[in-house]
């Protein structure tokens, strides 16, 4: 887990010290490992700045980065999820049932902190609910968050009576479309949940047990790490993301939307798996779900610049996504050969 | 064996096999005889392993030449190993757990009634069959997934010996198996060599290795060392080729006086009929549970150390009630324990061999919620050099290490926790001669600083070799203990066996 950045120093061929024979050259799994999906996002980026107008402009960038802000925000915390080897089909409904409760606090004359404070823990609530049938009833994530994917959107529309809730004198609204020091506020939230989540699962007691759950469950369990626990939690940490960005699209659009964040889901796992984590769990890094968002934002925005129809831009994005997945998978195929090779042998004759 | 045979029956040449930067066999030479056992040794990672996924056809040579019956063969999947008359029992079972034993036996070729469909009888009928032929006891209507790691290897026995093949490659059969068992095995590797079959036996084990086998050869670091008929030489002779050094006595046992009681277990029971069981594991003692495979060993491992909640009993350490319902509170009162199954129990393959080594420690090494690196890296070095990890594996994925350093990697865990007891099932199974070694060391030095240890043992010279005192158990329960200085492997299995019983009508005699 650790040590294994994106960053140059990253390129040289990891030590393999010790076994037989070792032959110096160039070995395309670790290096596609460490810095593949940086490559395919510079790759997309000069294209999308060569072919589409406008792509490279200051005012885009900021754009780009605004839109990518939400989904970026839930798959850092879907990221959590998939670590332990789950899975958050309700980020989605969250986002519109946290951007609700945020609203109604707003226009019953709360002052915004609460309103603001109140979606996120709306979120975090519903995650928290999530967690606890998961990890101590032994329910399957897949079906417990599709049932509360189904649940919390029935709710945000008996919340609305189906109809979005309009409110010109939102007090929140600069949460989604004001700018702090010329840089729009999702975008400073975004920059802020990752350093937290960064923060969290690389130099925490914590995050090492979010690893080892979903590396190993029984392992870590036999290791004295609650498992339970840590698997509650991760669910509470996407839902508290998804009701953080449900506030900011409540913000953003200056309204409730009981429609809001439908499909969210997929597009935040979409972005984590292209980020390089395994939806087997235990392998993945929070740096490789940003990129993964503001890849799937480029392609989106530069689409849409080159004025490629919206059904096409669907075709793509689906192919983008099988296509890193399987490239994701090609690399692993020599890592599996490799394993039962010998590695430090006669390990006695070395001291 | 006779020397008449001109032509032997697999002769593989100059066979060479590169994983990415890593030479697993480095141009090495083998022929096996119709009618022989031909054991294959050397220390994990000497490319025994690699040679047997040759042959499986799960892993293609790089250069040389396989010849069976003299005639060039390509063996490019597990098919046309099959097709060529080559069976593998692997270490690692090809099976379907969620499945019942009669189900996997009959995987790929269900019989089927007259309608076409599943014939359920005749599959039960033949898994017997096939179960009775290697004198297993096992009821086929079980799920796989429901026996113990023993039995499990079991059934994948009688699979592929029912496949009556002409070449039949073991690797490491008994590891997991009981004595009974092995005996078994034993019966029907003897059988198949005088059916005219060439056996590979790959294996740790000296004893059996020089029960059965015609001639030895030795692998080291991927490279062929030198074949010899077995009565030319002798297991030293074996273990200077293996290790490229002689090794002086395997076992570190130093006696010493027991301090105090450390873990004292009283009355303890399992939900599943293991128990009531008590005994007292003292200061700086090393006691071993010994038994057959399902004799309550590893469970009652799991009982102390909170894997499996108690249904009655208590445990205490120095003193302090210990009786733990999770291995988090077992660990906060001093109890470590390293499981079974390092793949499934105790590693993170994935995760680097740091992590893994760090992650029950990490609570030691933590400032305002923050990890401090630098000093979990520290630790983590330190253990690796008293257990002669090398260094540079510190970043490895665990999954890369050979069993030996991978099983150093659990134990480096455990040691770095520092345990007033420690608990280890079966913690040289699969591990070769030199970490195993290292692994004893380990053992006494820690007994000698105070810790008192607990370990369950299949390998009978290791278990009197290593401990201070042997309990016995079968059915679930302690039958008999011994004074390991006193004991001898067949006073443990006659006590194992329930032969005691038979003699003196007392279990506890």
């Amino acid at each position: 887990m650790t040590d294994h950045s994106l960053g140059p120093r990253d390129k040289a061929a990891p030590e393999r010290g010790g076994g037989p024979a070792p032959k110096p050259g160039f070995d395309f799994a670790t290096w596609w490992d460490r810095v593949g999906i940086l490559v395919v996002l510079v790759v997309l980026t000069a294209l999308m700045a060569a072919v589409a107008p406008n792509f490279a402009t200051v005012g885009n960038l900021l754009n780009i980065a605004r839109s990518i802000s939400i989904n970026a925000i839930l798959a850092a915390g879907m990221t959590f999820v998939i670590l332990t080897a789950g899975i958050d089909l309700s980020v989605g409904s969250i986002v519109a049932v946290s951007g609700i409760v945020a609203v109604l606090t707003a226009t019953s004359g709360m002052p915004s902190p609460v309103a603001v404070i109140l979606g996120v823990l709306a979120g975090a609530a519903a995650g928290l609910v999530n967690g606890l049938l998961i990890a101590y009833l032994s329910l399957a994530a897949f079906i417990v968050t599709l049932g509360t994917m189904t649940f919390l959107r029935g709710l945000g529309y008996t919340m609305t009576d189906g109809q979005p809730v309009v409110s010109n004198v939102l007090n929140f609204r600069d949460i989604g479309n004001g700018y702090l020091a010329g840089i729009p506020v999702p975008v400073v939230i975004m920059a802020v949940v990752y350093l937290i989540a960064w923060f969290t699962l690389e130099r925490t007691r914590y995050g090492k047990h979010v690893y080892a759950v979903g590396g190993n469950g029984e392992a870590a369990r036999l290791a004295g790490i609650n498992v339970r626990r840590v698997t509650t939690s991760v669910y509470a940490i996407a839902g508290a993301c998804a009701g953080l960005a449900g506030v900011i699209f409540a913000a953003r659009v200056v309204s409730a939307q009981p429609t809001a964040g439908t499909g969210y889901e997929l597009d935040a796992i979409a972005a984590v798996v292209l980020g390089g984590t395994s939806l087997m769990g235990g392998r993945g890094r929070l740096i490789g779900t940003l990129i993964g968002s503001v890849i799937l934002g480029v392609l989106s925005t530069g689409l849409i610049l080159m004025n490629v129809q919206f059904f096409t831009q669907l075709l793509i994005k689906g192919v983008v996504i099988i296509l890193a997945v399987a490239i994701d998978s090609l690399k692993r195929r020599p890592l599996r050969l490799r394993r039962p090779t010998p590695s430090g042998t006669v390990t006695a004759q070395q001291n | 064996m006779t020397m008449l045979q001109s032509q032997p029956l697999l002769r593989l040449e100059a066979v060479t096999k590169n994983f990415g930067p890593t030479q697993a066999l480095n141009a090495v030479d083998f022929d096996l005889r119709a009618g022989e056992v031909h054991a294959l040794m050397g220390e994990n990672g000497a490319g025994k392993s690699t040679l047997m996924k040759i042959l499986a056809g799960n892993v293609q040579r790089d250069a040389g030449r396989i010849l069976l019956d003299g005639e060039e063969i390509d063996v490019r999947s597990p098919a046309d190993a099959a097709a060529h008359g080559i069976a593998v029992i692997h270490q690692e079972f090809n099976a379907v757990p969620a499945m019942t034993v009669a189900e996997n036996l009959a995987l790929g070729q269900e019989p089927r009634n007259r309608y076409g469909m599943l014939d359920r009888s005749a599959m039960l009928a033949s898994a017997r069959r096939k179960l009775a032929r290697i004198g297993a006891d096992i009821d086929p209507r079980r799920e796989l997934g429901e026996l113990s790691v023993g039995l499990q290897q079991m059934v994948e026995i009688a699979r592929v010996v029912s496949e009556r093949a002409r070449i039949l490659v073991l690797d490491e059969p008994t590891a997991a198996l009981s004595r009974a068992e092995a005996l078994h095995l034993y019966d029907v590797i003897e059988e198949m060599r005088a059916a005219g079959s060439g056996l590979i036996y790959i294996s740790h084990r000296m004893e059996e290795v020089w029960q059965l086998a015609d001639r030895v050869t030795v692998f080291r670091d991927g490279a062929f060392i030198g074949t010899r008929e077995k009565d030319r030489i002798s297991p030293p002779d074996v273990v200077r080729m293996m290790v490229g050094r002689p090794l002086d006595d395997l076992y570190h046992h130093r006696r010493r006086s027991a301090g105090d009681i450390v873990l004292d277990v009283s009355g303890l029971c399992g939900a599943d009929g293991t128990g009531p069981v008590s005994f007292q594991v003292r200061a700086g003692e090393v006691v071993c549970l010994a038994g057959l495979i399902g004799a309550g060993r590893t469970e009652v491992a799991r009982l102390v150390f909170g894997a499996d909640k108690p249904s009655g009993g208590t445990v205490t350490v120095r003193g302090k009630p210990a009786t733990a319902t999770s291995c988090g509170r077992a660990m906060a009162a001093g109890i470590g324990m390293v499981p079974e199954d390092r793949k499934k129990q105790a590693l993170f393959l994935d995760h680097s061999v740091e992590d893994n080594i760090a992650i029950s420690s990490l609570h030691t090494h933590v400032r305002s919620g923050v990890l401090r690196r630098e000093r979990i890296r520290g630790a983590v070095e330190g253990q690796m050099h008293r257990l002669r990890l090398r260094r540079s594996a510190l970043r490895l994925p665990a999954g890369a290490l050979s069993g030996g350093n991978q099983q150093k990697a659990v134990l480096a865990r455990w040691l770095m926790r520092r345990c007033d007891v420690l608990i280890l099932d079966e913690p040289t199974r699969g591990v070769d001669v030199g970490a195993r070694s290292e692994i004893y060391e380990a053992i006494d030095e820690l007994a000698a600083a105070g810790t008192a240890i607990l370990v369950i043992s299949s390998d009978l010279p290791e278990a009197i070799g290593i401990s201070d005192r042997i309990l016995v158990m079968r059915a679930g329960r302690i039958v008999h203990e011994l004074l390991s200085h006193h004991a001898t492997e067949e006073d443990v299995m006659f006590h194992a066996t329930g032969m005691a019983a038979h003699a003196h009508g007392d279990d506890n005699d």
